[in-house]
């Protein structure tokens, strides 16, 4: 099991456990993460599941697809050394501990 | 405390409960859905996992902790049977009677099938609703099978893309004149149609079904509306959905194009609710219904505030998505009463974004791998802004570029 935490915008803390290869997106979803929407439930269509993780794990990340960084250039207050759309972090052993914020709102 | 009672265990129905107990509410809450699954998500049975990417409990949207955690007591695999409206009763099909504090109703739509009549019933017709349906036909999608889709809207579309790309030969046929008739313009259709046919899909504008023959009960002919004859292996039908309305009308509820609503989400009878696919609701001086994964969770959720009295009226923000092949299409707005539109390339090879206008005022767009239009589109519309026809439809002004028009009139109000 992968553990992550979820910092909301007030301060509060979830950490949840997932499994290898869910999605961060759907780690926070059963976890009920406040603010993360995921309206297009991962299909990278809507950037509703944007957050910003925490530097020592962003460049763990596979890099942003194409449609990703469109994507994210609209979201809420994006920050291109933290934001990614959670819904195409694939969870790995590597990325255990991670720390994502999630943003003040979705678009 | 007799329990909120919620029927249809869908998108609507899990965003609905999820959202009473986000807003605090302690009253018992009870999720009946009929199929035997947990609330799942649908857009991916003719995408990602009918092409076999998307394992099945990925479909699910809440793991099975969530119901408990949350105090929603799911019941899958159970029909309600009937709504005593002034009573407030919910009777199962085994019977029980559950009274009900409030009761919402989330029954989504039921898909329209082939008559019995020309062979609707015939083993290997499918339609494309339910998980069980996408179950039932996985083993349908052999490379080399022949595979007819009926039905040319984005359902028909994607289950063409997704047999294309799993090697069967793909026949579609759209009995109007065109694909995506009642969606999309005449841009839009076209492109896919190019799109589809670049991938070996024969699409068959103008040509209906009259019948399907079989052998032994299972479906092995098809006869088109322009004389010719199809072998077939199995047959997609992707021709619309009705409303589920069935509860609601033989419970005395006003009906209009699906449950009518008022912009709180309220039936005509009191503390009956409806949302989702199933319910039809003001918006712009008209009355609208939408079958959409964003429109079922926000008028849910619309619904979950105004159930606790601490609602405000829906205002729907209309968009969709579908993928077909490599290609995402993402449509922000509704078309409907379009004069114009304009087809504007975008940055990108193979990216292009189509507006719709009345006048001078935009109504929605389609973006074909084209995020940046679908969103800075989606940005004007949500604002009730406008971008200058002409400067749009020069490629030459970047899209960032793009002046605004002077405010326009909002439409008219419908009495
Ligand atoms: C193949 C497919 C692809 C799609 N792709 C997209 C897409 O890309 N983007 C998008 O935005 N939307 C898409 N949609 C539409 C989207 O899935 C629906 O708009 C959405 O599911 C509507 O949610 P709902 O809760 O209103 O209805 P549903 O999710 O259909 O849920 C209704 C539930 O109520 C149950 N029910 C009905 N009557 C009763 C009863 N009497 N008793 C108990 N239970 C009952 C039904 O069994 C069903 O489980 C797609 C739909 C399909 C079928
Ligand atoms: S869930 Fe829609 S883009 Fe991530």
């Amino acid at each position: 099991m992968i553990t992550v935490t979820f910092e909301g915008a007030d301060g509060s803390r979830i950490t949840t456990q997932a499994r290898p290869g869910m999605t961060l997106m759907e780690a926070a979803r059963a976890a009920s993460v406040p603010g993360i929407l995921a309206e297009c439930g991962g299909a990278c269509s809507c950037s509703t599941c944007h957050v910003y993780v925490a530097p020592d794990f962003f460049d763990l990340l596979e890099p942003a697809g194409e449609m990703e960084v469109d994507l994210l250039d609209f979201a809420w207050e994006p920050d291109p050394a933290r934001s990614r759309l959670s819904c195409q972090i694939v969870l790995s052993e590597a990325l255990d501990g991670l720390v994502a914020r999630v943003p003040e709102r979705q678009g | 405390m007799k329990p909120i009672v919620i029927i249809g265990a869908g998108q609507a129905g899990l965003a609905l409960a999820a959202k009473l107990r986000a807003l605090g509410c302690e009253t018992p809450i009870k999720l009946i859905g009929a199929e035997p699954a947990p609330p799942y998500q649908r857009p991916p049975l003719s995408k990602k996992y009918m092409l076999g990417e998307l394992d099945r409990e990925r479909l699910y949207l809440r793991p099975e902790t969530f119901y408990a955690e949350n105090a929603i007591e799911l019941v899958t695999g159970t029909c309600v049977a009937a709504i005593e409206a002034a009573e407030k009763i919910v009777v199962l099909d085994n019977g029980t009677r559950i009274p009900a504090s409030q009761i919402a109703l989330c029954t989504g739509a039921d898909p329209i099938r082939l008559p019995k009549a020309i062979g609707g019933d015939l083993a290997g017709v499918y339609t494309m609703r339910n998980l069980a349906d996408a179950d039932a036909m996985a083993d349908e999608f052999r490379p080399g099978a022949r595979v007819l889709i009926v039905g040319g809207g984005y359902i028909g579309l994607e289950a063409a893309a997704v047999a294309a790309a799993k090697g069967l030969q793909v026949t579609l046929v759209e009995m109007a004149p065109r694909l995506l008739a009642r969606v999309a313009c005449t841009e839009t259709a076209a492109w896919f149609k190019a799109l589809h046919e670049s991938h070996g899909v024969d699409i068959r504008e103008g040509v209906g079904l009259s019948e399907l023959k079989g052998q032994d009960g299972r479906v092995t002919r098809a006869h088109l509306s322009d004389g010719t004859d199809l072998d077939v292996d199995f047959v997609i039908v992707g021709i619309g959905v009705r409303p589920g309305v069935a509860l609601a009308e033989a419970a005395g509820l006003a009906i209009e194009n699906g449950i009518r609503t008022d912009a709180m989400g309220a039936t005509s009878a009191p503390g009956i609710w409806a949302a989702g696919d199933c319910a039809s609701f003001p918006h712009k001086g008209c009355r609208i219904r939408l079958e959409s994964v964003p429109n079922a969770i926000d008028q849910a959720e619309a619904v979950a505030a105004a159930m606790l009295e601490q609602g405000a009226p829906y205002v729907a923000k209309p968009w969709f998505w579908s993928d077909q092949y490599d290609v995402k299409l993402q449509i922000a707005g509704l078309n409907t009463g379009h004069d114009s539109v304009i087809v504007r390339p975008g940055d990108k090879p193979g990216t292009v974004s189509h507006w719709y206008f009345a006048g001078a005022r935009l109504l929605a767009v389609d973006a074909m791998n084209d995020p940046r239009a679908y969103m800075t589109a989606k940005r004007w519309i949500e604002a009730g802004q406008s971008p200058e026809l002409a400067a749009l439809a020069d490629p030459a002004i970047a899209l960032k570029s793009v002046p605004l028009a002077a405010p326009q009139p909002e439409l008219a109000e419908a009495p």
